[in-house]
């Protein structure tokens, strides 16, 4: 598996760390409730095909990285920086 | 059909023509008082236990594939009770116990080989957490031995105890751990279920679950509509997906985990062994192949195979603790879908949907729980209530914080299990 760092280029998977489904990007107010944060820090979709995700190219950039991609068939389907995705 | 010394002797005398198919290939009916979603390890022991402990027959256990073809035939068959927490302890020790009635119960040889496990540890914090750990599965009720430098020597003189980066302090003994045969356990599991009537439907997915009024109704399938009175949930990696059927998420991400095996080699390696700092484990199977493991890939995956950098490290690690086995070459290697919790332990509960239940969320320790976990939930389902051995594997432990079994001690967060 490969990863294509905007910053980079395409580059070797094991100079990536991954954070998991980008629930990140949405994250709830503090006072937003019990059941809110559960969602949050918790639950998850885990879609079985294209799933959003935060990598982070800690042997590379440093920078946060929001990868499309499918758990099925490991196909990278897109790549953007999180602080455009954030913006 | 029973099995015996005296009926296999007689088969092999007489050309092997008396042997007839382990269990039905009934067509599924209309309705059923209970249906088990997922033919897998957990699934089948499930209506074993169901039909044999509590009286319960007309049931359905339905398999999209066929019986055997998941994570009951992708795993590297440890069998172990050495866990630490209450809430694991004692439904670890309770699967450990019918694991070793197992054979006599179903008439069925899984291939129960009690070879003993040993877990290695590399500085002296880790020899106390070890003697810590044993203590707690004395105080079980189950076995453990701390073993020191030169007894581990004695037990495992192919170690590199000269020049291992983690040097070897010695290892805690698990005299009945071991290993069984996997796809013998889900086999004997479905012939001990269908002799008691229970319907196993292979082939047919499905494809909705029908709830009115919060109550149950039963399952769309490929198959047909099936009503039911029950249903339950037991489709390990893809519980996800399932659960989504009742438009429940869960705190569960799939990963991959890849396991190797050799070619057969003459018995070189009689115990489990275990090498936590370099992720890595290794038993060698009765047709003579080393079958070994490591780490999660870490991420996210349903294709049931890995990538090559986890290949790497688990040879690199394999080499360096046991340079014996660089000449034997790997002959295959798969990967298993994970239903990986944040905790790291499974959940066994009912639902805020009347009459349907979960049991989902075993990382990547599912195999040894198959008899314990059918066992304690076929006792939900038939009960409404816990098994006295698993009160703690509750859905809503993460919600509300408490109750947590982290084994670990990591913490309780996806992604660090």
């Amino acid at each position: 598996m490969r990863i294509t760092c905007p910053y980079c280029g395409e580059r070797d998977r094991r100079e990536f760390y991954y954070r998991g489904a980008a629930v990140d990007l949405d994250r709830p107010a503090p006072d937003a409730g019990g059941e809110a944060w559960d969602d949050f820090v918790y639950q998850r979709e885990n879609p079985a095909g294209p799933i959003r995700e935060l990598w982070f190219h800690e042997g590379g950039c440093g920078a946060w990285i929001v990868v499309t991609r499918n758990t099925v068939t490991h196909e990278m389907i897109d790549v953007q920086l999180a602080s455009e995705v954030k913006a | 059909m029973r099995f015996s010394g005296l009926r296999v002797l007689k088969e092999g005398l007489t050309g092997n023509k008396g042997w007839a198919p382990h269990w039905r290939e009934p067509e599924p009916k209309s309705e059923y008082d209970i249906v088990i979603i997922g033919g897998g390890g957990h699934g089948l022991s499930t209506a074993y236990y169901l039909a044999k402990e509590h009286g319960l027959t007309n049931i359905a256990v339905l398999e999209k594939g066929y019986i055997g073809g998941g994570n009951i035939g992708r795993n590297t068959t440890i069998v172990r009770a050495n866990y630490f927490l209450q809430g694991n302890s004692e439904f670890y020790s309770h699967s450990l116990k019918l694991w070793e009635g197992l054979e006599e119960d179903l008439n069925y040889n899984v291939m129960h080989s009690q070879r003993g496990i040993i877990n290695l540890f590399h500085s002296d914090g880790q020899r106390d957490a070890a003697a810590r750990r044993g203590n707690m599965m004395i105080s079980q009720g189950d076995d453990a031995i701390l073993l020191n430098r030169d007894e581990l020597r004695r037990m495992l003189p192919y170690l590199n105890f000269d020049d291992l980066r983690f040097p070897l302090y010695g290892g805690l003994y698990h005299p009945r751990g071991g290993t069984a045969r996997h796809d013998a356990v889900a086999w004997g599991y479905a012939r001990g279920a269908d002799q008691r009537g229970v319907d196993l439907i292979q082939n047919c997915e499905v494809a909705g679950i029908d709830i009115e009024n919060g109550v149950v109704r039963g399952v769309q399938t490929s198959r047909g509509p099936i009503r039911a009175k029950k249903v339950a949930m037991v489709a390990a990696g893809r519980s996800g997906q399932v659960a989504a059927m009742a438009g429940m998420r869960l705190p569960i991400e799939s990963h991959v985990l890849q396991a190797f095996v050799t070619e057969g080699l003459k018995p070189c390696l009689d115990h489990v062994v275990t090498f936590g700092m370099g992720h890595f484990y290794i038993s060698q199977s009765d047709k003579g192949g080393l079958v070994f493991g490591g780490d999660l890939d870490f991420y996210a995956s349903y294709a049931a195979r890995g990538n090559l950098p986890t290949v790497e490290s688990v040879m690199e690690a394999g080499m360096t603790l046991m340079p014996m086995i660089g000449k034997a070459r790997v002959l295959r290697s798969w990967g298993g879908i994970m239903d990986m919790t944040p905790d790291g332990s499974p959940i066994i509960d009912r639902t805020d949907i009347e009459g349907l239940y979960m049991n989902c969320g075993w990382n990547y320790g599912g195999f040894k729980a198959v008899p314990g976990s059918g066992n304690v939930f076929a006792h939900l389902i038939a009960t409404d209530r816990y098994h006295e051995n698993a009160t703690g594997f509750r859905l809503d432990r993460f919600r509300t914080g408490n109750g947590i079994i982290d084994e670990e001690g990591k913490g309780s967060q996806h992604n660090l299990h």
